[in-house]
């Protein structure tokens, strides 16, 4: 999987293992994020650590479920189920992105 | 390479154990580590913690062929080979045939930010992965409070590492946690609370610019321990414990004598030497032949076809052997023949601590039936001598278990008789012999006197020891010394 294909300027990536409650709300929470600040330029994929163990190695994960922003850079991560919006806007510096 | 099977009688474990093969430890904790289940290593920084548990999967690998995990929170794995590259370790090696795996768990402070709920799944995968690919046996956490750092939400970190070491014992691979010592508890973070099998402490401090590392089992549920603390040393080839009162009195006890090497001696001691497996004091002041007893006796043992290995704190070897042959003890040969073994060293080369692994560790891979320590008195540049005595001791309870007889020399101070010795050792030893010199007239004259030596029939009296280049004789003081007594007044 080129987990770096896309031609959008936000990438995202949300690792977990196996479809969790706390990983339902993530997604849920992150999609939310995005479609209101970054409708159509942003990709989010789910990567199951589960099916791709070696990435947890390899992209340094240890908590779940952990949204990495992959671009733009710098890169950032953000563990948790991000239920606190505030807090993942600032993680992901998104509050200067007005909602579309 | 050492091993630690035979440093303390192992009595037959209620469960199944797995040995760390280092030396000292599986004594102390009757067998090693628990077996399939988590062991929590507490200490504060720089106390060995990382080595300890290194070196368990090290061994493992090597000796038991149990591969293994090692999860680094702190170094990666550049540093780690960096720094078991010099305890002669074959990390690289051991990574290369996919005996042993190190992950490094980076943990970059700051960067992390958290929003809800989490878990520490993402772990228990990379785990999961590691035991699949190389067959882990054993695994290492080092150090797992590293996450605390990074995240915030520390009630349910703590739930979280809990059910990481559940999913380790369900595992069934036996797992060395390292936790940070706290100021009050054993682990900043409280980890003990959650590895309850068995928690190994290690404490370093520097006293009067000594380091001295200590290590003891806090508990160790289902299996009986050895409860006091042991000193432990971090030497070239790793870690090694030295348990003192572990050790028990339960020696093997041998009817077999080894000649003194000086013929007339023997007959001081029953007329067949010291028995096997004994400890034997020499004292004297400077001069009156300790160290050619010395030389006699490692003779003696040589041409037994015996090994002797000759620990010598004041001559070299080149010293030595060329002193000897003035009093015909000619040590080349021997040298030569690898049955005699001088090590020379200077007492402040290293601690007690350093001393007592040399000798042990020399002793066991050279496997001598005498061990000679010439003399023990330079020992007190390195110690006090309740230090002193508590290593001899240990030195003693080492090599008595093995059956090998140590002979030690001690040099006294003043004139006269000490019975008294300075190290006090005399009540540890099971023969003491006592040299002197008195003075008759112009001259000076050697005496020996065997003030103890149990088990046996031996003279009391204080003869004459004569050392020309014939070698060694004694004869009786009195039909000596007839004109010297008036002499002297």
């Amino acid at each position: 999987m080129d987990i770096n294909r896309s031609d959008k300027p936000w990438v995202l990536h949300l690792y977990v293992v196996g479809m969790t409650l706390a990983a339902k709300r993530a997604l849920f929470n992150i999609t939310a994020i995005c479609e209101e600040r970054l409708a159509g330029a942003y990709s989010l994929d789910v990567i199951d650590l589960i099916e791709n163990p070696a990435l947890a190695e390899g992209h340094q994960i240890f908590a779940v479920p952990t949204l990495v922003r992959q671009l733009p850079h710098p890169l950032r991560k953000v563990i948790g189920d991000l239920s606190e919006p505030e807090k993942v806007l600032a993680a992901l510096d998104l509050h200067a992105h007005a909602l579309v | 390479m050492i091993r630690a099977e035979n440093f303390l009688t192992v009595s037959s474990p209620p469960f199944a154990k797995a040995p760390s093969g280092i030396l000292g430890l599986d004594g102390v904790m009757r067998g090693g580590f628990p077996a399939g289940r988590p062991t929590l290593v507490c200490g504060g920084p720089g106390c060995g913690k990382t080595i300890l548990a290194m070196e368990f999967l090290v061994r493992g690998a090597q000796e038991f062929d149990e591969p293994g995990l090692f999860l680094s929170f702190e170094e990666n794995p550049a540093e780690l080979l960096d720094n078991f590259r010099s305890f002669g370790f074959d990390v690289e090696g051991l990574v290369r045939k996919k005996k042993l795996k190190i992950s490094h768990v980076e943990i970059p402070r700051g960067e992390i930010l958290e929003s809800g709920v989490f878990s520490l799944d993402a772990l228990i995968v990379r785990l999961a992965h590691g035991i699949a690919e190389i067959g882990a046996k054993r695994i290492a956490l080092d150090t797992i409070d590293s996450v605390f750092s990074a995240l915030s939400n520390t009630e349910a970190l703590r739930n979280e590492i809990a059910r990481l070491f559940h999913w380790l014992r369900d595992k069934g691979v036996t797992s060395v946690i390292t936790g940070e010592r706290g100021k009050e508890e054993l682990t900043r973070d409280g980890l003990q609370e959650y590895v309850s099998d068995c928690v190994v402490l290690l404490d370093h401090r520097v006293t009067e610019q000594t380091s001295k590392r200590r290590l003891r089992v806090v508990k160790y549920r289902g299996s009986a321990h050895a409860a006091d603390e042991f000193p432990f040393l971090i030497g070239a080839t790793g870690f090694s414990v030295l348990p003192i009162t572990a050790a028990g009195l339960d020696y093997g006890v041998y009817s077999e004598r080894l000649s003194t090497g000086v013929k007339d001696i023997d007959d001081m001691l029953g007329g067949q030497g010291y028995f096997k497996g004994t400890t034997v004091l020499v004292t004297g002041m400077s001069g009156t032949g300790k160290s050619s007893l010395a030389a006699n006796f490692a003779q003696a043992a040589c041409q037994r076809g015996e090994r002797c290995l000759y620990f010598s704190f004041e001559e070299s070897t080149a010293q030595i052997a060329r002193n000897m042959k003035s009093v015909s003890v000619d040590l080349d040969p021997w040298l030569n023949r690898g049955l005699l073994k001088v090590l020379a060293s200077r007492p402040t080369f290293q601690g007690l601590e350093g001393h007592l692994v040399s000798i042990a560790s020399e002793a066991e891979a050279f496997g001598p039936s005498c061990v000679l320590l010439d003399p023990i008195t330079n020992f007190i540049a390195v110690g006090n001598l309740h230090e002193i005595k508590s290593m001899l001791t240990r030195i003693l309870d080492f090599l008595k278990r093995r059956g090998i007889t140590l002979m030690m020399t001690a040099l006294t101070t003043g004139s006269g008789m000490s019975e008294e010795t300075e190290l006090h050792v005399s009540s540890i030893v099971d023969t003491w012999i006592a040299l002197d010199t008195t003075r008759a007239g112009r001259t000076h004259s050697r005496s020996i006197r065997v003030v103890k030596s149990r088990g046996m029939r031996h003279s009391h009296d204080s003869r004459e020891m004569i050392m020309s280049d014939s070698g060694i004789t004694v004869c009786p003081l009195e039909t000596e010394q007839p004109n010297g007594h008036k002499q002297v007044r």
